[in-house]
């Protein structure tokens, strides 16, 4: 895939426009660089798998596809130590409240990737009585990655998406956690615009 | 007689702080340089090793391994630690806040205390005094206390058995360690670390002391992989049984220290091993080949000993990427039943090789 | 079949009989549970293993329809058992007796209510236990401001009941607790990374011991035979394709054969040795990501990089064919969805040549390994008798010594024609050692099935004529396939509609996991990792 195709994403690049449109301090802008720079490329996935996805997950892993290679590979089974929860599978109502938890229980800064047609919209079981219709529904979703279940080449790309969401995110400003943003803010009335 | 003697330069510069001031701050000024050399070696040796193991089990694996970020993926741990460092740190509910802080820090200064001491060139020691090498088993066996307290104050059902486990095989493993290095102590008649090294001029303990040094060498390579909690020894973590053990709880930059603890360690094993079985810094000599161990000896010996060093390392990530975990029970019979019996069989064996002369 | 049903109206006077794919018994409920005991222990009956309980809704009345093996010939028996009280529907309980009974009536009663008698342990399987009604009534009120998503935890998990019968006939609830105060009980799952996917073991530990495990399930069950009974003939078929992903090709062969049966349809033969092909080429993928996944479990995780190399190859073939790597939705009722892609032949000629030197290479890293021999020789043993009262049939259950091929007992398809071997442990040792071998020995068998159909695939269509909208007849159809991990039952009940009436999947898995408590008490929290991956259930077939 070209460069330029990949780049194609209309609503990264509306965020970009937004995010640099009242400028931003040099300092403060290269360090936050540096910190997106790093938590782009230091995407460890919590293990957390339910259905057919998963084991397309497990072939990312495998020889062939090798998400070692981006440095996804530190698989952390311990939702404390992990940066995103890849949703593979169906979340029924059972599920729920666990996976509400999982996600609580992640460390700041946290991401959510929905994966596979189930984990986006319910998929082929919408209609079922205890079938969530998408994973939107309780948790906030970063990225969505159609299929059933995707190719391993679609859930490559949709971690680069995250990637690039990662990178245009802003440390300084927008902080890890709501408070935090929340006394930035009011000590900087001047960065109001940024974020 | 070596080329490379950095204890020379390093009397130079004391000599020249001395005159420039008291005693007392020229002190002063070299602990706070040898502080913050310490402190950088290790963290570079550290991420070092992450990407060294990373690589290797990916070539264990037929995959690649990083590649995306910098060229070969050497840039890879560097963005692993700079997410680390600004990760959330999470402080949970019902634990014991002061033990859970303390724990990371305790095997931390562990294995920083026994990475004091290693020697790593001729000449280039920190500390060298007469109790060098029991001093490093005392100080390793700080660790141990740090996972004790990380699995019991994290107040979860997982951690503690991880803690439980890894008390119960460190304190064992301790032993064969202890054992081993002793029948190595009899061979030397010394625990001075640059006795140590400078006792294997004429050829590397491990050659020496031939039967017994070998039976001690395994031994401890075995009892070192468990020490360091690294397969086929990782219960107390247990991936898949206890999701991370010991340290599930932990988060950001604790949780990284845990993870750099885990590769330091397992670089100060392989030191300790270099130091006292493969000759520590000392060049490999042929007895009588002299001009070979001319051309050995231009080797500069900080290559000397990171290179046996790393090559030990290289043999215990290929343990753990190849075995196997032992089962609780396993492991224990393998200690208590095989290794320590045979280690002091083997030190009694030493000593009467030493007492006799049989050794090279 | 005249000489059971004489030996049966002999032993329960009140029983009726209906002529069909089987016989069809009749029982009131106030005598089965004594025929259950003479179904099983009289020597004219014997029929030893209970292949499917499947819970109904008849409008009229609700009921269990069990389906009944003979182990000795493989003949099969269905007895019907019905009650009309809606209100508080009560059957008498046959988990005294066959072990597997006990999941398979907690599931009728998850989804209907029936409440049975003398059963230990009444607590809902799949469902969460605030849950409003009993989802596949007929009458179920589906409004969903009654079960909402909730987001707070079960409360009360360790409470349950049963319903006790007195000498004098009188019915008391007793309520029970799962484990005791004092029991240290460790949490194991939903989210853990050896359940292969969202299973949960509650698990009482003495030290490293584990003494009971508790088998919480649901956390993926979404439903599936509901969503069935919604949708048209052609429509119900991809949801086998997402219960054992890992046995795809076969579960849909089953559904598909059982349509087929019930409509009357000749398979052609190009389209058998397609379908035929396809499974045994799953069959091999499956038991490829079996080794991967008990060797990584173990600890091994190289291994696991070993078997999903070759498992790719397989994949690369389904996609070319298929289109998909997973989920391929190839078959479809009278045959297969497209014809083969021209590489075909060329690449599973290929596979077939790599495998059996791949094979030595999988036993020279890891069976040899003293470590995994020590871990899994003697641990988590499921003996023979055990596995039959369990119904734990396919690769787990031949570990045992049950001879339980479905290809080789119920021959559908061109199996009978074909030459190969169904492999069983003749020691029936059992246990984890036994079952880890015996997998990589049935891709041998695959192999050998692939060779001989790889250059013999006839010309002619790959479907049969289905008329445009597929109606059932009234009845009702069992049909069984050897899936990866066992055999895979399809139930129909047709009431002439384009939609089944009722339309049940009986997976291998559930049972497989109704043996965990069984096989692990005793051993360790590291046996239990190790049983559960050599026992190799996969979740969403469990909870479907």
């Amino acid at each position: 895939m070209k460069y330029e195709d990949f780049k194609d994403n209309e609503y990264i690049e509306q965020l970009v426009a937004e995010l640099n449109a009242s400028g931003t301090n040099v300092v403060v802008g290269k360090l936050d660089d540096l910190i997106n720079w790093g938590r782009a490329n230091s995407l460890w996935p919590l293990c957390f798998g339910t259905s057919c996805c998963a084991i397309e997950f497990m072939c990312l892993g495998a020889a062939r596809y090798d998400m070692a290679r981006f440095g996804f590979e530190v698989a952390r089974n311990s939702p404390r130590q992990a940066d995103y929860i890849m949703v593979q599978g169906t979340i029924v109502h059972r599920m729920a409240p666990v996976l509400r938890r999982l996600y609580e229980q992640l460390a700041e800064p946290k991401y959510v990737i929905a994966c596979g047609g189930c984990a986006v919209s319910g998929g082929p079981f919408k209609d079922s009585y205890c079938v969530l219709p998408g994973v939107d529904k309780i948790l906030p979703v970063d990225v969505y990655i159609p299929g059933c279940p995707p190719r391993p080449e679609a859930m490559f790309y949709g971690l680069m998406q995250l990637q690039r969401k990662i990178k245009v995110e802003k440390f300084f400003g927008g902080a890890n956690r709501q408070e935090k943003i929340k006394k930035f803010f009011e000590e900087h009335p001047e960065m109001k615009g940024t974020m | 007689m070596y080329k490379y003697n950095f204890g020379t330069l390093t009397t130079m510069f004391d000599q020249w702080l001395e005159s420039l001031m008291p005693s007392w701050a020229a002190t002063t000024i070299e602990c706070v340089i040898i502080g913050v050399a310490l402190l950088l070696v290790y963290a570079c040796l550290a991420i070092f090793y992450i990407l060294y193991e990373r690589k290797l089990c990916a070539w264990f694996q037929c995959r690649l391994g990083p590649n995306r970020v910098g060229p070969w993926g050497l840039l890879q741990v560097f963005a692993d630690m700079f997410k680390i460092l600004i990760k959330e740190l999470i402080s949970l509910k019902d634990t014991d806040k002061f033990l859970f802080a303390l724990a990371p820090y305790l095997i931390i200064i562990a294995s920083m205390l026994v990475f004091s001491n290693l020697p790593w060139a001729n000449g280039l020691q920190i500390v060298d005094f007469n109790i060098g090498v029991f001093f490093m088993i005392a100080a390793s066996s700080i660790g141990v206390l740090g996972i004790l307290l990380a699995g019991w104050s994290s107040n979860n059902k997982y951690t503690l058995i991880g803690a439980m486990r890894s008390g119960a095989q460190m304190i064992s493993y301790e032993l064969s360690i202890g054992l081993s290095i002793m029948t190595m102590v009899v061979l030397a008649g010394t625990m001075n670390v640059s006795g140590f090294v400078a006792g294997q001029e004429q050829g590397w303990f491990l050659f020496r002391g031939h039967i017994p040094a070998i039976i001690a060498f395994i031994i401890y390579l075995i009892a070192a992989t468990a020490e360091t909690n690294r397969g086929p020894f990782d219960l107390p973590e247990a991936e898949h049984e206890l999701t991370a053990g010991y340290h599930t709880e932990y988060s950001g930059i604790h949780f990284g220290f845990f993870y750099l603890a885990e590769y330091l360690n397992l670089f100060i094993v392989s030191g300790i091993a270099t130091l006292v079985f493969l000759g520590g810094w000392m060049p490999f000599h042929i007895p009588g080949w002299d001009g070979f161990n001319a051309i050995m000896d231009y080797i500069p010996s900080v290559i000397w000993f990171l290179g046996k060093a790393f090559f030990i390392s290289f043999v215990i990530i290929w343990f753990k990427w190849t075995f196997p975990r032992v089962r609780i029970d396993q492991m224990l019979a393998l200690e208590w039943k095989y290794l320590m019996p045979i280690g002091m069989f083997n030190l009694i064996l030493m000593t009467l090789i030493v007492t006799f002369g049989l050794h090279f | 079949m005249a000489t059971i049903q004489e030996r049966i109206s002999q032993l329960c006077p009140s029983a009726t009989f209906e002529e069909g794919e089987n016989l069809l018994v009749n029982v009131p409920d106030g005598d089965w549970h004594a025929l259950a005991k003479n179904l099983k222990e009289d020597s004219e009956l014997n029929y030893d293993l209970l292949s499917a309980v499947v819970g109904m809704d008849w409008k009229d009345s609700l009921g269990c329809i069990y389906y009944f093996t003979r182990t000795s010939d493989w003949s099969m028996l269905t007895v019907k058992v019905a009650t009309t009280d809606r209100e508080n529907p009560m059957l008498h309980s046959i988990s005294d007796l066959w072990g597997v009974a006990n999941f398979q009536e907690r599931e009728v009663y998850d989804f209907y209510g029936i409440k049975f008698i003398n059963h230990p342990d009444m607590r809902r399987m799949f469902l969460r236990n605030d849950w409003v009604g009993f989802p596949l009534r007929k009458d179920y009120d589906a409004n969903p401001e009654l079960n909402p998503i909730r987001l707070n935890d079960e409360i009360n998990e360790d409470d349950t009941y049963s319903i006790v019968e007195k000498e004098d006939g009188s019915l008391v609830k007793e309520d029970k607790k799962i484990f005791g105060a004092d029991e240290y009980v460790v949490n194991i799952g939903p989210q853990h990374p050896s359940t292969h996917g969202v299973m949960r073991f509650r698990t009482s530990v003495d030290g490293e011991y584990v003494k009971k495990v508790d088998v919480v399930s649901g956390y993926i069950h979404r439903g599936i035979e509901k969503l069935c009974e919604g949708y048209t003939y052609p429509q119900t078929l991809h949801f086998p394709d997402r219960m054992d992903y890992m046995s795809a090709h076969q579960n849909r062969h089953c559904l598909c054969m059982c349509i087929e049966k019930a409509l009357g349809i000749e398979v052609p033969r190009r389209a058998q040795v397609i379908r035929v092909m396809m499974d045994e080429l799953m069959r091999i993928s499956s038991h490829l990501l079996s080794y991967g996944c008990t060797t990584m479990d173990m600890g091994a995780t190289t291994a696991f990089f070993y078997g999903f190399r070759e498992r790719e190859m397989v994949l690369d073939i389904f996609e070319k064919t298929c289109g998909a790597r997973m989920s391929m939705h190839y078959n479809v009722i009278g045959g297969v969805v497209k014809d083969l892609h021209p590489d075909f032949v060329k690449d599973v000629k290929a596979l077939c040549a790599i495998m059996p030197e791949r094979l030595k290479e999988y036993h020279k890293l890891y069976t040899g390994n003293i470590i995994a021999q020590k871990r899994m020789k003697g641990v988590g043993v499921l003996d023979k008798e055990s596995a039959i009262n369990y119904c734990v049939t396919g690769p787990s259950g031949r570990a045992s010594g049950f001879s339980c091929d479905c290809r080789k007992k119920h021959p559908y398809s061109i199996y009978s024609e074909l030459d190969f071997e169904e492999v069983v442990d003749k020691d029936a040792h059992g246990d984890s050692f036994t079952r880890y071998l015996l997998r990589l020995k049935e891709i041998e068998q695959s192999v050998k099935i692939l060779e001989q159909l790889v250059d013999n695939i006839p010309d002619g269509d790959i479907c049969a004529k289905v008329p445009k909208i597929v109606k059932l007849p009234v009845g009702r159809w069992y049909q069984q396939v050897e899936a990866s991990r066992g055999i895979f039952g399809v139930y129909i009940e047709s009431d002439g509609d384009k939609k089944p009436y009722r339309m049940h999947f009986q997976s291998p898995c559930f049972n497989l996991v109704g043996v965990m408590d069984k096989c692990c008490v005793g051993y360790m929290i590291a046996d239990l990792i190790t049983i559960g991956a050599t026992l190799d259930f996969v979740i969403p077939d469990i909870d479907r």
